[in-house]
């Protein structure tokens, strides 16, 4: 694919950044070790535990138990995870509204001040809820019911449930009233919110749909726009740090799984005889059947999988890094890193600016690729 | 690996919210939106349809008043031929009209001074004879004593007359 540059382009510079950030890294630590030689141990493990995924969460709760000690991993965990509370500034956090389905009970509603940050249980209907590492539990006597909590269907509102509805908000009334000024200034020239927007619609409609789909591009319009721009505007919001953003929507598994999933159904359903063909009666000898079938039918999957992926890995590495980067502050204990740190972290925002772009593109790209193979008719 | 376990509740809103923000815009934006581009594409590539047949027409009028105007240049060149020829035509004309009208002119003069001469010369020899006569009644008066050589003189005399 002809974007091969731009990844290219993205890993030479983030090559060049790690080593210039590694080299500072490492002479800081000897420099810190030489003055105080009995500190060797703590940095070391400090070192370690800079590698956020590697360590399990299991060890991160043990951590938790020294308060004082400043946890990067928990951290960046809790960031890029979930929450039932959208943080707003100290210790000020905005409920939100739990909502649980207890199969063979019924649904259950409250909110989620009620557990003060996990201090407190709640009593619902039909059970008692504890929460505990941010996961919703069920309690019976005083102890979490492993078995009762894995029943417990959560459909709460969670922050990024929140953030996700905020973007859709954005989504409706910007495009609405781009739809409206459309209608007021009929046959005129683009102007305000038309003259922002319209090059980006053009653009999936020009540079993306047209030449991947073909002449059936308008039908899957609707789609890509919004897949572009639902995408966009919630990597934008997740770059945001305080509280309308910070959620980490489309760096988690379960939108760009659903994204994904509307890409497979999309395909699959508008598949024409040749793309069925293709899967199912390939042009090979009949003897390669039994390996190209199944290849086929794997890349059926494999294609919205590489997408829900990428998506995910990419933004959630973003705000891993980042957060990595202003992490370092706090680890050394010392102002000093701080110019370094916000240095990198401003360069890594700018990129990840560019990623919140790119990474729309790129999954409404593909998608129009696929589709246009899907609906392809020469053959 | 909980990263990577995606949570039915985050699924399910997410489904719902897509989905129907995808009909929403669907209806209420992308619809309009690429209704109101289309349409404008439409009529900006109309106008430029319109604007090449307007050059066209324009040049093709141009070129006509070029040939117009080459027709009119050849055409004055003509008649101002003509009118040169007609012109020498006519002084010609006149030319030859005043030699005429002076030859006839001179033939009358000569005519005219024909029968002057004539009228003079019949005059003159009617002097000439009285002339003849008074100098003839002198000699006579002398001479007619003398019968012959009044004879020879008379003979002589007319024999000079003759000349005239």
């Amino acid at each position: 694919m002809d974007c091969n540059h731009v990844f290219e382009f993205k890993f030479k510079r983030l090559f060049v950044v790690f080593a210039l950030f590694s080299a500072f890294l490492l002479n800081s630590l000897s420099s810190s070790a030489q003055e105080n030689g009995s500190t060797e141990q703590p940095d070391t493990a400090v070192v370690e535990r800079m590698v956020p995924i590697a360590i399990p969460i299991e060890a991160v709760a043990d951590d938790n138990a020294t308060e004082e000690k400043f946890n990067p991993t928990q951290v960046i965990m809790e960031h890029i995870g979930d929450s039932h509370v959208w943080h707003l500034w100290g210790h000020t956090s905005l409920p939100l509204p739990v909502i649980l389905y207890i199969p063979g009970q019924g649904l259950e509603m409250f909110s989620s001040g009620g557990f003060h940050h996990g201090e407190d249980d709640v009593v619902g209907k039909y059970n008692t809820y504890r929460l505990v590492h941010d996961k919703i539990k069920v309690v019976n006597a005083g102890e979490v019911d492993e078995a009762a909590s894995e029943k417990v269907l959560d459909f709460s509102i969670t922050k990024n449930v929140a953030s996700m509805f905020l973007a859709i908000a954005i989504l409706l009334i910007v495009f609405g009233s781009m739809a409206k000024a459309y209608k007021k200034r009929e046959g005129k020239g683009p102007r305000g919110i038309q003259s922002l927007l319209e090059p980006f619609v053009l653009f999936i409609r020009d540079d993306i749909a047209k030449p991947n789909i073909g002449h059936k591009y308008a039908k899957f319009m609707p789609y890509l726009l919004t897949l572009f721009f639902f995408i966009w505007v919630n990597n934008i919001l997740g770059l945001i740090p305080i509280f309308p953003g910070a959620a980490n929507v489309t760096g988690n598994i379960a939108l760009t799984f659903v994204l994904a999933m509307g890409t497979l159904l999309i395909v699959n359903l508008n598949g024409n005889k040749y793309y069925w063909k293709h899967i199912l009666v390939p042009d090979v000898p009949w003897w390669l059947y039994p390996i190209m079938i199944p290849v086929e039918l794997i890349g059926i999957i494999s294609k919205p999988f590489a997408l829900m992926v990428r998506l995910f890995a990419n933004i959630t590495a973003g705000h891993i890094i980042v957060l990595s980067l202003i992490s370092l502050i706090f680890i050394f204990k010392t102002l000093a890193i701080a110019p370094v740190s916000v240095a990198f972290v401003m360069f890594m925002y700018v990129l990840e600016l560019l990623v919140a772009f790119l990474q729309a593109f790129i999954f409404t790209l593909l998608t129009a690729l696929f589709i246009g193979m899907a609906v392809d008719e020469h053959h | 690996m909980e990263l990577v376990t995606p949570s039915i509740g985050l699924v399910f809103w997410t489904t719902v919210a897509f989905v129907g923000v995808l009909l929403l815009l669907k209806k209420f934006a992308w619809a309009p939106i690429l209704l109101a581009i289309k349409s404008r594409e439409d009529s900006i590539d109309e106008a430029l349809n319109k604007a090449e047949l307007a050059k066209n027409e324009m040049a093709r009028l141009t070129s006509e008043n070029e040939d117009l105007l080459k027709q009119a240049r050849a055409e004055r060149d003509e008649i101002l031929k003509e009118a040169k020829i007609l012109k020498d035509n006519i002084v010609n004309e006149a030319r030859v009209s005043a030699q005429q009208e002076g030859a006839k002119l001179i033939e009358k003069a000569r005519i005219e001074i024909e029968n002057q001469k004539k009228a003079a010369l019949i005059e003159l020899k009617g002097q000439v004879s009285t002339l003849s006569l008074d100098i003839a009644e002198r000699v006579l008066g002398n001479q007619l004593a003398d019968k012959a050589k009044q004879e020879e003189l008379v003979s002589g005399l007319l024999k000079d007359v003759k000349l005239n």
